[in-house]
């Protein structure tokens, strides 16, 4: 074999991966970039050879644009901190039991993750509607009904059981290269559990749960069927206000502008957000 | 190792029934014998799973799931085999690229590619395609099959392969008789959780599909966004009921732990 093929072999290897993502998703996306900069005719549609930065404009200028973008980043933000709050102590509780609770309430968490997101929404738009079961207790602790469903609570709901698992992932597989010496360690010297926890325990799992809280953020900010059956026709994020953009207004080039502008943000938000992850810890690392 | 206080416990059980919920609701509405979401508490009936099986639009939804994503999760793993190995096997110029390439599905948000491929559709005249779309699932479900491949071919002793090849077997036999078996729970592992994703993926779809393609999610978003009746619970308790079996399957050949949360 001369060494020009054997160069080649990796190529040849990975060419028909290479063939579908450039078919399917660089071609694409360069399509649709050059989309959002075409002229819109309600008339006629899309103009091929016509440029305009209307679109973008549009989409920074408008208030009921930001409105829209600034509801996604709220609620994707307080759904990350909810799933720090919930799943991080949820990570740690579970990697201190035995087995076999250990790995079946593991699986328990982790599974709904495979269950399509459509039955998940479906399954709480029945249990916090008006007659549904979180009203049947709250009745029973003398709060009225409270209406949930096609509002920011719904979605936040949902949306926090859908992002779970992504931040018990990382924390759990981060807690599983904790060394329970150095915990019993701090412990015979006399330090409480609280101070163990904060100390030693808190530092180690951060990486975890700065990397679960990034991909919780990213789904969170880009969901589309929870917004779209839990927010009813008036509470819309980025995703489903493109989808509108796209099937209801045919409006083609400014839905691709909102859907490159949420893509442009989130990879805005991973990368800095990566930087300063890195950063920290390889200084912390020395 | 400490042991979890009862304040720690209560907590646990919160969550256990917090993620439990949804689907446990979902699948007892299913045997309701009334005519509005309730929850049956003495008669059970098998009525909304009958209404389900007569009803032609969900039926052809399933089989159409079925089928693509029974084809998307072959073609991804007929692809991320090979470029598995030369992403382990190879140092070359544009390695890092293309890992980056093929995991970025992950990464990339479904919508924005759902929106980018109704575009390609519409100039290529793809849309409806059914081939089309199996193209758009096998590429956003290679990322699963490649990750689990990799994690095979990285803890690979190639003592085995260099035996077979001194002693004159051809690179294909060696890759057939040797390797593959090797790697096959990494492969069959990474089938079924693209099979598992194709078949729930919902955001990406629902730009891509048209009436004749309409895949199971897709047919229910829009069921879900007109009416909710049973019908709704009947249908979402066979979605639940198939990722499950394919969950076991999954289980069985790779372990759900190691998919789910890596290596042991």
């Amino acid at each position: 074999m001369s060494a020009s093929t054997k160069a080649a072999t990796p190529w040849w290897l990975s060419g028909p991966a290479l063939l579908l993502f450039a078919a399917l998703l660089l071609v694409p996306l360069a399509l649709t970039a050059v989309l959002s900069f075409n002229v819109y005719d309600p008339a006629t549609g899309p103009k091929a050879g016509e440029f305009t930065l209307e679109h973008y404009a549009h989409v920074f200028t408008d208030s009921y644009y930001h409105g829209i973008f600034w509801r996604t980043f709220w609620i994707s933000g307080l759904v990350t901190l909810i799933c720090v709050l919930v799943g991080a102590p949820e990570a740690y509780v579970l990697s201190r039991m035995r087995n076999p609770w250990r790995s079946v309430l593991l699986l328990v968490v982790l599974a709904p993750l495979l269950v399509s997101v459509v039955v998940r929404a479906f399954g709480w738009s029945m249990l916090l509607g008006p007659e549904g079961a979180v009203n049947g207790l709250l009745r029973l602790v003398g709060i009225g009904p409270v209406k949930m469903l096609y509002t920011e609570i719904a979605v936040i709901v949902a949306l926090v059981h859908v992002m779970l698992p992504f931040m018990v992932i990382p924390v759990w597989t981060s807690l599983q290269k904790l060394d329970a010496g150095v915990e019993n360690a701090a412990l015979s010297l006399r330090a409480s559990p609280f101070t163990t926890l904060r100390r030693i325990v808190l530092p180690q799992v951060m990486p975890g749960i700065l990397s679960g809280s990034l991909i919780v953020f990213g789904l969170a900010a880009s969901s589309f069927a929870i917004p779209g059956l839990l927010g009813g026709r008036r509470l819309k994020m980025v995703a489903t206000v493109v989808y509108d953009e796209y099937l209801h207004e045919l409006n083609w080039p400014l839905g691709a502008a909102v859907a490159l502008v949420l893509l442009a943000a989130n990879l805005i938000v991973m990368l800095s957000y990566n930087r300063l992850v890195e950063g920290r810890y390889k200084k912390a690392l020395g | 190792m400490t042991k979890n206080g009862p304040l720690a416990l209560a907590f646990n059980a919160l969550v256990i029934t917090f993620m439990l919920a949804p689907l446990v609701v979902v699948c007892i509405v299913a045997f309701t014998p009334e005519n509005t979401l309730t929850i049956p508490t003495t008669h059970f009936s098998l009525r909304w799973f009958e209404a389900a099986f007569a009803h032609p639009d969900f039926m052809q939804s399933f089989w159409n799931s079925l089928w693509l994503a029974l084809a998307s999760a072959t073609i991804a793993t007929l692809i991320a085999v090979p470029a598995g190995m030369a992403i382990t096997r190879y140092a070359f110029p544009g390695r890092d690229f293309l890992n980056g390439l093929f995991l970025s599905p992950l990464i990339i948000p479904h919508l924005v590619l759902g929106v980018a491929l109704l575009r390609l559709f519409a100039l290529v005249g793809g849309t409806g395609s059914f081939g089309w779309l199996v193209m758009a699932h096998a590429l956003i479900v290679t990322p699963y099959t490649l990750r689990l491949v990799v994690a095979a071919l990285v803890g690979f002793d190639r003592s085995a392969e260099q035996a077979a090849l001194s002693l004159g077997a051809s690179q294909v036999t060696m890759f057939r008789r040797i390797t593959l078996p090797m790697i096959l729970p990494g492969v069959t592992g990474g089938w079924l959780l693209a099979f598992i994703n194709s078949f729930d993926e919902v955001t990406m779809s629902i730009f891509v599909t048209s009436p004749s393609t309409v895949t199971l999610p897709v047919r229910m978003y829009m069921y879900a966004t007109e009416s909710i009746d049973p019908l709704m619970a009947a249908v979402s308790a066979l979605m639940v009921a198939v990722t499950a079996i394919a969950m076991v399957v999954l289980d069985r050949v790779y372990g759900l732990d190691r998919v789910l949360v890596g290596r042991r």
